[in-house]
């Protein structure tokens, strides 16, 4: 008999889902994808917002986006000659942040060694719920530590006229990336196989010789995303260092001198520029050169840590 | 047994010794300014602390009283953001976790996310003024300030929902697929259930983060200053202009002359509470969980 004569097989009762049940979940998955994407939508709308508002400023005559960039002149509500210089809060920014760098980097990277190799598995809990309160303090709580406590410490020790600058800005904002620094760092860490320092252990390293001869060229990449990240958060911060670092535009002469920076500058006198003035404008230019160097911070971290995922 | 030390062991030990003391120094170094601070802060707030600080208003041009509005405001902020920012962050992680495939489309997807999550706060405060306040016309209010908020939140609630979704493992999905479910099936009958207590703990140490912010609201819809009654409960409108606690502390530490002088510190205190409380719950219901895990 071939196959065609066959007999119809006996109808299978195939239990279907009722059709608002099958239209409901179609809605539902095109909810989530829509979340999904939300998030490009957002960043592209936050640029777009930002620029909108600092673009009629780009196009006028009497404003050169090189003095913007290049001059060390703010001089936003001068009556006969304004300008609009912000390399001194450029400069401002970055002594902050590399003050900050250079006290969060070693003692973070120093604590993510500490917490991956040497520590009991009991310390490493204790430190990461330490490490996650440090990271939830608000950074207006921070920038009054600054105001009183650390402005205080200080002018008693260093005898410096005023205890809110660059040291004290860069104390407060190196203990503010030190979290974000000592996760990532762990891991990075964490990422090393231990086939590696099984190696390392079986030839007789000790677990120093074995962090800076085996873990740490190998988590190199690792390692500098967090750097790189420290640094971002470092940059972005604003109520902190509006409240630690001093209001004085120039280029500071040491770190005892008082700044303004970046995010600092818009945060106090983008409540006192009109809507709409040139002034209110080329604050959100800044905000818009503060989102940009932000993004290649970001996006310079991301593919430094894909780098080694490739590996 | 143990071999005879030689001098080059004995140098790589004592390498050791110091390498470990070093390190551990450097991790200590993390935990003496978090015990300091508090303690130092507590100690100066001692004199205004108590229930009548946190429910009473303002007096005497905020030189005395409470922090009542300010405490409502915050609550007010915090919620409505968290409103907006959580089903959106849930169903955003869901998304990249079990739906999307790995191609470039989605690599720009997690590039925004990551991307999000570093823009300075101050440029989001931009954001809320340029995008809510004046393109959407919802003016200086709470609506515009919780939104604001809401996407700054967005990325870390993305984040932690991912983390809880990804720890779930694949052979779950993969029994249920078997059986015939649909991917969302699966989603809610596997997926959720198992990873629910990390997103909860996830959203809860977002609330505390969303708590503490300044700068996002500061040009959105917080205000110095608002006449409310004393332990008024709900003394808002959405569409007004309200107090928040991280605003308020920054008033009081930079803009009111003659302040009493343990009033900031108690208004620090009690934001820098509140914050952690949450947070060290969300973290204890997290350890317990984990404890409770069947795989």
């Amino acid at each position: 008999m071939s196959p065609e004569n066959a007999p119809d097989p006996a109808p299978v009762h195939r239990p279907q889902r009722p059709r608002w049940a099958l239209l409901g979940e179609r809605a539902f998955e095109a909810l989530i994808r829509l979340s999904g994407v939300s998030a490009i939508v957002f960043v592209a709308a936050i640029f777009f917002f930002v620029l909108r508002e600092a673009a009629p400023v780009l196009v006028r005559e009497d404003f050169s986006l090189g003095q913007f960039l290049f001059s060390t002149e703010w001089y936003p509500t001068s009556a006969t000659n304004v300008r609009y210089g912000t390399l001194a809060l450029t400069v401002g920014t970055l002594s902050v942040t590399a003050l900050a760098m250079a006290l969060a980097v070693p003692f973070g990277l120093g604590a993510a060694i500490y917490l991956s190799e040497f520590c009991s598995a009991r310390v490493r809990e204790t430190l990461k719920v330490v490490i996650e309160l440090l990271s939830a303090i608000p950074s207006v709580v921070w920038g009054f530590v600054g105001l009183t406590v650390m402005s205080r410490l200080i002018v008693d020790l260093t005898g410096a006229p005023v205890g809110v600058n660059v040291l004290n800005g860069g104390i407060i904002l190196a203990l503010m990336s030190v979290p974000v620094i000592v996760s990532i760092g762990e891991d990075a860490l964490k990422a090393v196989p231990d086939s590696y320092r099984e190696a390392g252990l079986a030839l007789g390293a000790t677990r120093w010789q074995l962090v800076y001869r085996v873990l740490l060229p190998a988590a190199r990449n690792g390692l500098l995303a967090a750097v790189l990240l420290g640094v971002g958060r470092a940059v972005g911060e604003t109520m902190a260092v509006l409240m630690a670092t001093g209001h004085a535009v120039h280029i500071p002469q040491g770190i005892l001198d008082s700044v303004r920076t970046l995010t600092a500058n818009i945060a106090a006198e983008l409540g006192e520029a009109p809507a709409g003035s040139d002034h209110y404008r080329v604050l959100f230019l800044t905000g818009t050169l503060l989102f940009l160097i932000t993004f290649a911070v970001n996006l310079t971290a991301d593919f430094v840590v894909r780098g080694i995922r490739r590996k | 047994m143990r071999f005879a030390r030689t001098p080059h062991v004995a140098r790589k030990e004592r390498a050791e010794v110091a390498a470990k003391a070093i390190f551990a120094l450097m991790a200590a170094a993390m935990v003496v300014p978090l015990v300091l601070i508090v303690g130092y802060l507590v100690y100066l707030a001692w004199p205004s602390l108590g229930w009548e600080f946190l429910v009473d208003v303002p007096r005497r041009g905020m030189t005395e009283g409470g922090i009542w509005p300010a405490f409502v405001g915050t609550l007010y902020l915090v919620g409505i953001s968290l409103l907006v920012s959580a089903p959106i962050g849930v169903l955003a992680a869901i998304y990249l976790n079990e739906y999307a495939r790995d191609n470039w489309f989605n690599r720009v997807v997690n590039l925004a996310v990551i991307n999000l999550a570093g823009v300075p706060s101050i440029v989001h405060a931009l954001f809320g003024l340029g995008a809510f306040v004046y393109a959407a016309r919802l003016g200086y209010s709470i609506l515009s300030a919780a939104l604001t908020l809401a996407i700054m939140t967005l990325p870390v609630i993305i984040a932690s929902t991912r983390e809880a979704l990804a720890s779930v493992p694949m052979a779950f999905r993969e029994a249920c697929w078997n059986v015939g479910a649909t991917r969302w099936q699966t989603i809610r009958a596997v997926v959720l259930p198992n990873s629910i207590s990390g997103i909860l703990t996830g959203i809860i140490l977002q609330v505390s983060r969303a708590a503490g912010e300044t700068a996002p609201i500061m040009f959105t819809g917080a205000v110095f200053f608002k006449a409310v009654g004393r332990g008024e409960l709900f003394p808002y409108g959405l569409h007004e202009q309200c107090m928040a606690l991280s605003m308020h502390l920054y008033t009081l530490a930079t803009q009111v002359p003659n302040v009493k002088e343990s009033l900031p510190y108690a208004t620090a205190v009690v934001l820098l509470g509140s914050v952690l409380l949450v947070n060290a719950s969300a973290i204890a219901l997290r350890v317990w969980l984990r404890g409770r895990k069947k795989w």
